[in-house]
């Protein structure tokens, strides 16, 4: 397949044929200055603003098409492909990054202005304007969560055994197309099935309740958790469950301290994913647990604030002057965004702890 | 299964290295289970600083304190800011009273308090014949509802177009334009009404609300009213036509108008912040949206026909031809119960509307929110009414 | 793999192993009650909707099918685009996480990923609003200007930027670390030893991902896929802040025209609403309810057909 030159000495087939380590990043480095002289003639050309972003950005297109030419001219068709995916994949990446950052960076910058002991001590009884705080929100968001987190955890997980490990015949296949189905779910739909569901049940037709959330919130959750666990789970190799039989362990016993340590790792991802795709969720809370300034630790009674309903509010429907407001619903944004990261490293944490020392 | 088996001999004798049953690891584990719910103990434990101590303003609590308990609104989002001002206020003089209003918006809110889900509700729209036909749940049985105006809010027309700081619109161009009839910025009507204006040859972006709003029932109100030539569409939560762009509530609307370019919206006043505000024509002259104006063409407009005593719904005077008036306004109304079934309920809404309703209270909204107060002769037709409440 | 003759070995039946596969069965048949709970609920509150007169709700359609068909569209419309650019995206990223990037950044980045989850709905819808329509405004101009001969970009443009692109844009940025974080465990798992016999045999890197890595992780690819598109079919706050939706259905990306999601015409006017058009709206709830099941089945069938080359089994 090689490209085969006409020289009448044999080629080294380690060695020749192949761009020299430095070459892809001097072509990275011409490409963007040539871009950037380019875009700067332009600018001068047709009085715009100088775009740096644009610049990098046909700079890095060229390198990519130039790389993969010049590849092919001298590596051959393989490596050309090679090459372009690799630069590809780069490129994804970096494309995903720059939401990230511009995100992160307008949370960040607009959070901080309110990012003080104030917020986190006070909650919004009584206060109107500037000042106050989201410890009740914050307070409102754990407890739910963690509500949810306790339905949704144990039934997926055991769930996604159930498929993996025992699930044959017709319940397994329902099982696993109807949480597919539950993953179609809309937010809103599962807040008023929580509403309608509990003043049925407990004969109250306005009743709003930390946990009629977590309800709602296990709704979304679950769905989350059965697939991404039962996709861990079926990877874990066979070897280790035929092993552990074997050895005259007991299935139950070789799920619990095999299969599942094995794949802890991926199963507290997916949690965390899960509680990451739910904690921000607003309008169902907005439905079923109401909106409240008020402190309330209590999930079985009365209205309770979470931090999305908060931000959702204090955007939507500010007071005069609408600053103080604003600031307060970026700084609970970045106070929620904080929260999911603790989550995060938690999960990494329990992960690390939990799971078996492979050699990855 | 087959494949697998062969090619992977190195995983298996990894397992032994990787052992879970593994004993120190169980150690460290119960010190970082420890370590979670010591956290989340703290976290809970946590106590709002401004809630600690009620007993700070004890000694300043007038009779009124005798209320107590929690009571819950629910309805108009445009009522949230005042709201949560009158909820503040009221209290801080009745300590041991909590109330909670969902700005869940205005459908909502009354059909809340139909259920009886709610003692009170804020509604942008009075309640129709079909809803007043029914029974509401927290009233006496077979007595009627009170509905008094508690937030007036002029609703203005604001717009973002390079080198035009100041307007001048009449219905029907406001009309034409939020319809897609008139669709660029020199168009004749709007020069005709501009002579002064350095107007751009530019499309015009109209932007409505997109969610359903009590904002755009008044707006398209207005304008059926006063423009029916153009507008050709009944007064509506929706807006009718399918012009112009889309944005969710009056935030979306303003960041809609600020962000875009060449842009034309409607939206609270009080929201309006630092966009340009358009003059309508009111008679022979053009008037910039105001509280007093607000106020002055709400008192001077008639109650809508077939009402009870108890019931203050007023059909606005769109066609007002007096300058002094800002006929493009919303009016928010309070509904409650005549007759409570429950009597601490009944006692809560009185003090509480009548606090609401009062001068201070308008006033309180007004720096809170940028509402229009009530004007003095509203203010008293509301207090009659409310004395009445049970 | 010897057969033997004879009886065969019959396992003993331990009761801690019946109560534990009972217990996973059960948590498997709660599911299934709860969902059919809710899909219950929503067949009661819609069923009134579907045969009332449109004009009841607020609908110039002539029945409840003319009312919900714009709303299909849009939601399928604006879940598909999110999903055409966050799919290579998240392959690329998961592919640069588990086989490109050194393995010390490569934790790093995962996480920086991961975080991308954390961020609430209402942030992407800020997000979307403040930064990203001003943001894209002139590239729709410029589009419309020179592009406009294709149908996608019909001008006029739109002149906030709240068009169903944009919105795909948030939404495709929301779903990338959910397809990408499943998909790289699953890359991760790929069996080393076949990854090194294919690097053995001359292949390439980029020959080794896609005949080693690709096909083990096809069946765990198409779930993450679901579960973006899932999300994205039943994304609420986002289309409802960023979209301009009208009810008519229009394919233009770059216009203010763009067709309504069903998820965020629940979210704007269901605050609103009362009697007969709560129903309404809660009956297209049930028709986003139908679409998912129909988008599952056919994934379900184009997994179960290459089940073949899926997971370790």
């Amino acid at each position: 397949m090689a490209t085969v030159t006409a020289g009448s000495a044999i080629p080294n087939a380690l060695a020749s044929g192949r761009l020299p380590k430095w070459a892809p990043w001097a072509l990275l480095g011409a490409s963007w200055v040539a871009a950037i002289i380019v875009f700067a003639l332009l600018t001068a050309g047709a009085h715009s603003d100088f775009n740096i972003v644009g610049a990098i950005l046909v700079g890095t297109i060229a390198f990519d098409v130039l790389l993969v030419v010049l590849s092919r001219l001298v590596e051959g068709a393989r490596q050309a492909t090679n090459r372009l995916v690799t630069s590809l994949v780069s490129t994804a990446f970096i494309v995903a990054l720059l939401p990230l950052v511009s995100l992160l960076y307008t949370v960040i910058a607009k959070g901080l202005a309110r990012f003080d002991i104030e917020f986190f001590t006070y909650s919004m009884r009584n206060v109107v304007g500037a000042g106050g705080g989201a410890l009740h929100a914050i307070v409102g968001t754990l407890l739910i969560t963690l509500g949810a987190t306790i339905i949704s955890v144990p039934v997926g997980l055991l769930t996604s055994i159930y498929l993996v490990e025992y699930g044959r015949g017709s319940l397994a296949r329902a099982i696993t197309f109807f949480v597919d189905v539950m993953t179609g779910i809309p937010s809103i739909v599962a807040g008023l099935f929580a509403v309608a569901f509990f003043s049925l049940i407990l004969g109250d037709p306005g009743i709003r309740f930390g946990f009629g959330g977590s309800v709602a919130l296990s709704l979304l959750m679950i769905p989350t958790v059965v697939r991404s666990s039962e996709e861990m789970l079926r990877i874990v190799p066979n070897e280790l469950r035929e092993a552990a039989y074997a050895l005259g362990v007991p299935k139950w016993l070789t799920i619990l301290k095999v299969v599942l340590p094995t794949s802890v790792a991926g199963i507290a991802t997916g949690v965390t994913l899960a509680i990451s795709r739910v904690i921000g969720e607003t309008a169902p809370l907005l439905l079923i647990c109401g909106y409240a300034t008020s402190m309330n630790t209590n999930l079985f009674a009365n209205r309770m604030m979470t931090l999305p309903v908060f931000v959702y509010s204090q955007y939507a429907q500010p007071g005069t002057p609408q600053q103080p407001y604003f600031d307060r619903a970026w700084t609970a944004a970045l106070t929620l965004i904080l929260i999911v990261m603790a989550l995060n490293l938690i999960a990494r944490l329990i992960a690390r702890i939990f799971s078996p020392k492979l050699g990855r | 299964m087959k494949p697998a088996g062969q090619h992977r001999p190195a995983d298996a004798f990894r397992l032994p290295k990787g052992n879970p049953l593994n004993t120190v690891l169980t150690a460290k584990r119960f010190g970082a289970l420890a370590a979670l719910a010591v956290a989340s103990t703290f976290v809970l434990s946590a106590c709002a600083a401004n809630e600690e101590a009620p007993a700070d303003n004890g000694g300043a609590s007038n009779s009124a304190s005798a209320l107590s308990g929690d009571f819950a609104g629910s309805g108009s989002s445009a009522q949230k800011a005042a709201q949560e001002a009158w909820i503040a206020s009221f209290q801080t003089a009745n300590p041991d009273v909590t109330i909670t209003y969902d700005p869940a918006g205005s459908g909502a809110g009354r059909a809340n308090f139909i259920s009886g889900a709610v003692q009170f509700a804020g509604s942008d729209s009075y309640l129709s014949d079909k809803e007043l036909q029914g029974t509401f749940a927290a009233c006496t049985p077979d007595t009627d509802v009170f509905e008094v105006p508690d937030y007036i809010s002029p609703i203005a027309v604001v717009f973002n177009v390079d080198g035009v700081d100041d307007l001048n619109l009449d219905a029907a161009t406001i009309a034409g334009i939020f319809k897609g009839t008139i669709t660029k910025w020199n168009d004749k009507a709007i020069a005709a009404l501009n002579p002064d204006a350095d107007l751009p040859d530019a499309t015009i972006t109209s932007v409505h609300r997109s969610d359903d709003s009590g904002t755009t029932k008044n707006f398209t109100d207005y304008l059926h009213q006063t423009a029916p030539d153009v507008w050709d569409a009944d007064a509506a939560d929706t807006f009718p036509y399918d012009a112009g762009d889309g944005a969710q509530g009056t935030a979306g609307v303003i960041d809609a108008v600020t962000n875009g370019t060449n842009t034309i919206g409607y939206a609270d006043f009080s929201a309006a912040g630092d966009l340009s505000i358009a003059s309508v024509k009111v008679g022979d002259e053009f008037v910039a949206p105001s509280a007093d104006g607000a106020a002055a063409v709400v008192e001077e407009s008639d109650p809508v026909a077939g009402r009870t005593d108890s019931d203050l719904a007023i059909a606005i005077n769109r066609t007002t031809t007096d300058p002094s008036h800002y006929p493009l306004v919303l009016v928010s109304y309070l509904i409650g119960c005549d007759s409570y079934a429950d009597a601490k309920a009944g006692a809560f809404v009185k003090a509480y509307a009548q606090y609401i309703t009062s001068a201070d209270g308008q006033s309180t909204a007004a720096s809170a929110a940028g509402s229009a107060p009530l004007s003095d002769v509203l203010a008293g037709k509301v207090a009659t009414v409310l004395d009445g409440i049970k | 793999m010897t057969t033997t003759a004879g009886p065969r070995p019959r396992a003993k039946v331990r009761l801690a192993d019946v109560l534990f596969s009972g217990t996973a069965r059960v948590a498997g048949i709660l599911i299934l009650v709860a969902l059919a709970a809710v899909a219950i609920f929503l067949l009661a509150q819609a069923l009134p909707a579907l045969v009332a007169d449109p004009a009841d709700y607020g609908s110039h359609a002539a029945n409840f099918l003319g009312y919900v068909l714009p709303l299909v569209f849009g939601t399928i419309w604006a879940a598909f685009l999110a999903v055409l650019i966050a799919f290579p995206i998240s392959m690329g990223i998961a592919l640069f996480i588990s086989h490109y990037a050194p393995r010390r950044l490569a934790q790093g980045l995962g996480y920086i990923i991961d975080l991308l989850a954390a961020v609430p709905s209402v942030v992407f819808g800020l997000w979307g609003v403040q930064v990203l329509a001003p943001a894209v405004k002139p590239l729709y101009a410029w589009l419309a200007d020179h592009l406009g001969w294709i149908f996608l970009f019909a001008p006029p443009a739109s002149g906030t930027g709240r068009t169903v692109l944009t919105v795909a844009v948030v939404l495709a940025v929301m779903i990338i670390p959910i397809i990408t974080s499943i998909s790289r465990e699953i890359f991760l798992q790929t069996p080393v030893l076949h990854q090194e016999a294919a690097l053995a045999l001359g292949a390439t890197r980029w020959e080794m991902i896609r005949m080693a890595v690709l096909p083990f992780g096809r069946s765990g690819i198409v779930s993450a896929t679901m579960l973006g598109l899932g999300r994205a079919l039943g994304e609420t706050l986002v289309v409802a802040m960023v979209l301009s939706p009208k009810d008519f259905i229009s394919f233009v990306l770059t216009s203010s025209n763009n067709t309504a999601t069903i998820a965020g015409n629940i979210a704007l006017n269901f605050p609103e609403a009362s009697g007969i058009g709560v129903n309404a709206l809660i009956a297209t709830g049930l028709v986003l309810f139908v679409i998912t099941l129909a988008i599952n089945s056919v994934a379900r069938y184009v997994v179960n057909r290459r089940k073949a080359f899926s997971g370790a089994n």
